[in-house]
């Protein structure tokens, strides 16, 4: 299963972040989320939803091996491996690596699907790897 | 800390730059739940009576709700209150958008400024720092370009509200801008920030709302989103928003046209929902956690030049495309864009240039005054007096304060036809035929408003029901009898009064309600779940008419020889039958005004000069109050 944007449905309304807040930490902390909503504001006047692909690009930055590949095709990081030297935060292509406040230690999306359910627009979709190219 | 609520009240004095917090009180809470009930409390009591609006001893206070920010549809309203400029009053605005949730996860339910900071100035908030900063970099620009600089500034998280040069200027309909198209538009609540030197508020906050049962509160979020998806309104009502809106309105003849000369105009199809999306969208923008946005991003392109905003909404579209008689979306849309960079309401801004349009059709401003022959239908005269008028240059400093003010200046008779309650300008329905939506716009505690009460379905149709219902089962566009003016008009408005701000309160978009018709019962199980306390729909409703007679008092304390006369529609209301449309030949009298008030006034517990009486306010709950205005001599 991988997450899909469709970029032009999103309004921009942010409940994805706070679901996966929910979902993630049971906490009402949009901050915390583990996906970036973009608004391109005055022009050209839309939205882009940033999503962890499980590309791994992650992976292979980490000096430590620190983020691994389960066998659902999710990359976790290993907190106690984790240096946090945030190399994967500057790698990551969609900026979807988050760093809160109160750490450095690196989260990163699990693929739970919170955020595509949450939607009500269909703007962020959960699909089987093999139709990424259908949706 | 109390639950659903961030639990703390910040403090700012612009004048020493003094920043403290005290955390909110349980009696604030218990009988005044948020927002704008936060809001009207902290003015009665903080506001030294006979305070200038543009003094420094006036405050300005931002609240959001105790359901502001949470995980239910459209959790993303914030609330201003200030002493208003345009009514000396009571004055309250809200906005969507994601400013009031970002308040609160920084830690902050209300956030109060008093005093007037010494040069240009933002606020800068990121959770307990906060800090007033320097804004002469962005004093001077419009609203848009401010709101995009500052976020490539401090970062995209960071939530932005701003003031455009009105504001600055101090023009008395001057507005907050937010999320590059979401206002707080009415009362001039830009004005009394642009006094205090206050260019802009940003904030980003990183904390987490407590919640009394946060797994209940995620599932009941859930089964609210998914009741929303079940609502006919849900893909009725979503694609054209507010703006589809105006199709009903010109078939039930309540479309104000050329300065509410006429309620009906020929050309609204050119300007109505179905233009917005044809013409003018390039994609929907949503306040915070809203499934149903009725913000309607796009661009126009008009022999002026070519912009990008959001709307119009239908508000935009009635006083541009309707009072205006602007002949296409474009150019509404265009009108829209500048009011938005200004930093002026697009409601109050519309009707004081169509108030100017008239007046030189009338003979009572010359070209000579003006700088520029004015006429309706045309985007040069629309661009011309906007811009005038957010400098205050030449003619555009007489209509900065609006058309009560200004035509009580101009005099000839201009005040006839100047369409205001108490300072305020009227919103996009012409009443003369709806005596019920009439009186409530002459009760609205802010001035000629629609959000306190909306309740034209009684008045076009004799029942209240949703917005999308009534709108999708039309009105003929054929000929309308006299609507009956009747005790029951006052019921249907004081019940409109106590449900709508409620949501305001609550901190949550009312349009889940009124639009799309999502049930009462699911506030109160998401407020339990959230908050902890058990309160039915009827508990809250008493709250929210509480706060009714404390505005009532306040704008009572504050107005000099407040009285009936206040609560008047303008003459043309009850002296000239409407010209043309569905509503062709009606006119309320005056001795139906006057009925409408005595009726309203004994409901509301008011005495014949629409003063709360201590009783009222005493049975409301509000005995200090009654003490305050018995000490200002308002009982003697």
């Amino acid at each position: 299963m991988e997450l899909r944007a469709i970029h032009e449905r999103c309004s921009g309304c942010g409940v994805c972040k706070l679901a996966c807040a929910l979902e993630n930490y049971r906490e009402v902390n949009p901050s915390k989320a583990l996906l970036r909503i973009e608004g391109r504001f005055p022009a050209p006047g839309d939205y882009r939803v940033h999503l962890c692909t499980q590309c791994g690009e992650c992976a292979e930055v980490c000096p430590v091996e620190a983020i691994t590949l389960d066998e659902d095709g999710v990359y976790r990081i290993d907190e106690e491996t984790c240096t946090e030297c945030g190399a994967c935060v500057d790698t990551c292509p969609h900026g979807v690596i988050m760093v809160g406040k109160a750490s450095d230690m690196p989260t990163k999306c699990i693929l739970c699907g919170e955020c595509a359910r949450a939607c009500p627009r269909g703007a962020i979709q959960l699909v089987e790897t093999e139709q990424r190219e259908a949706v | 800390m109390p639950y659903g609520y961030a639990g703390k009240i910040l403090r700012i004095d612009l004048s020493t730059g003094a920043v403290t917090t005290e955390p909110l009180s349980e009696e604030l809470i218990e009988r005044f739940i948020g927002g704008r009930g936060f809001v009207a409390k902290t003015m009665f009591d903080e506001i030294p009576a006979g305070t200038d609006p543009f003094s420094k001893d006036n405050r300005f206070v931002i609240a959001s709700g105790p359901l502001s920010g949470h995980y239910l549809p459209a959790s993303g309203k914030t609330h201003f209150g200030t002493k208003s400029p345009a009514t000396g009053g009571y004055a309250d605005s809200n906005m969507g958008g994601h400013f009031g949730p970002a308040l609160k996860y920084a830690g902050y339910d209300m956030m109060v400024l008093t005093g007037c900071a010494e040069s240009p100035s933002y606020l800068f908030i990121d959770d307990d720092r906060v800090e007033i900063r320097s804004a002469d970099a962005y004093w001077g620009e419009g609203s848009l370009v401010v709101e995009k600089q500052m976020k490539e500034d401090l970062g995209e998280d960071f939530q932005v509200l701003t003031i455009g040069p009105a504001g600055e200027k101090k023009v008395r309909f001057a507005c907050i801008s937010h999320d590059f198209g979401r206002q707080a538009g009415r009362t001039g609540v830009g004005a009394v920030l642009g006094s205090k030197n206050i260019k802009a508020i940003a904030v980003r906050g990183a904390g987490s709302l407590p919640v009394f049962d946060v797994d209940a509160a995620f599932a009941a979020g859930k089964a609210a989103f998914q009741q929303i998806y079940t609502k006919p309104g849900f893909t009725g009502w979503t694609p054209e928003g507010t703006a589809g809106i105006t199709d009903w309105t010109n078939q039930v003849g309540v479309f104000p046209t050329r300065n509410f000369q006429t309620s009906y105009s020929d050309h609204y199809k050119a300007v109505n929902g179905r233009a917005v999306l044809k013409e003018i969208k390039i994609t929907d923008k949503g306040c915070y956690c809203c499934p149903t946005p009725c913000g309607k991003y796009g661009k126009a392109v008009t022999a002026l030049g070519s912009a990008y905003m959001e709307g119009p909404e239908y508000e935009t579209i009635a006083l541009f495309g309707g009072s205006c008689l602007l002949p296409t979306i474009h150019e509404v849309a265009y009108a829209n864009y500048l009011c938005d960079e200004l930093g002026l309401d697009t409601i109050s801004g519309g009707a004081v240039v169509s108030w100017a349009i008239e007046c030189m059709e009338k003979g009572i401003l010359t070209e000579e005054q003006t700088g520029r022959p004015l006429a309706f239908g045309d985007l040069e005269t629309v661009d011309y007096l906007l811009r005038k008028i957010a400098a205050r240059d030449g003619i555009g400093d007489l209509l900065a304060e609006g058309v009560k003010i200004a035509s009580e200046k101009i005099g000839g008779g201009s005040d006839r036809f100047a369409i205001h309650v108490k300072g305020l300008e009227w919103t996009g329905y012409e009443s003369r035929n709806a005596p019920s939506m009439m009186l409530a716009y002459m009760t609205a505690d802010v001035g000629a408003h629609h959000n306190r009460a909306w309740v034209l379905g009684h008045d076009v149709v004799g029942s209240a029901t949703n917005v999308h219902d009534l709108i999708t089962a039309g009105g003929k566009g054929e000929k309308l009898p006299k609507a009956p003016v009747t005790a029951d008009c006052a019921d249907f408005v004081i019940e409109s009064q106590n449900t709508r701000p409620l949501f305001d309160a609550l901190g949550v978009c009312r349009l889940q309600f009124m639009e799309l018709g999502f049930e009462p019962e699911n506030y109160e199980k998401l407020f339990y779940v959230i908050t902890g306390k058990m309160l039915s729909w009827q508990e809250m409703l008493k709250v929210s008419e509480r706060i009714w007679q404390l505005t009532r008092a306040f704008s009572a304390r504050e107005i000099a020889q407040f009285g009936r006369h206040l609560d008047f529609p303008p003459p043309r209301f009850y002296t000239e039958p409407v010209p043309s449309g569905p509503n062709a030949g009606h006119h309320v009298t005056r001795e139906e005004v006057d009925a409408l008030l005595d009726w309203y006034y004994r409901k509301r517990g008011w005495t014949q000069q629409g003063i709360p009486a201590r009783e009222t306010l005493e049975a409301a709950g509000l005995p200090e109050i009654a003490d305050a205005l018995e000490a200002a001599g308002l009982y003697s």
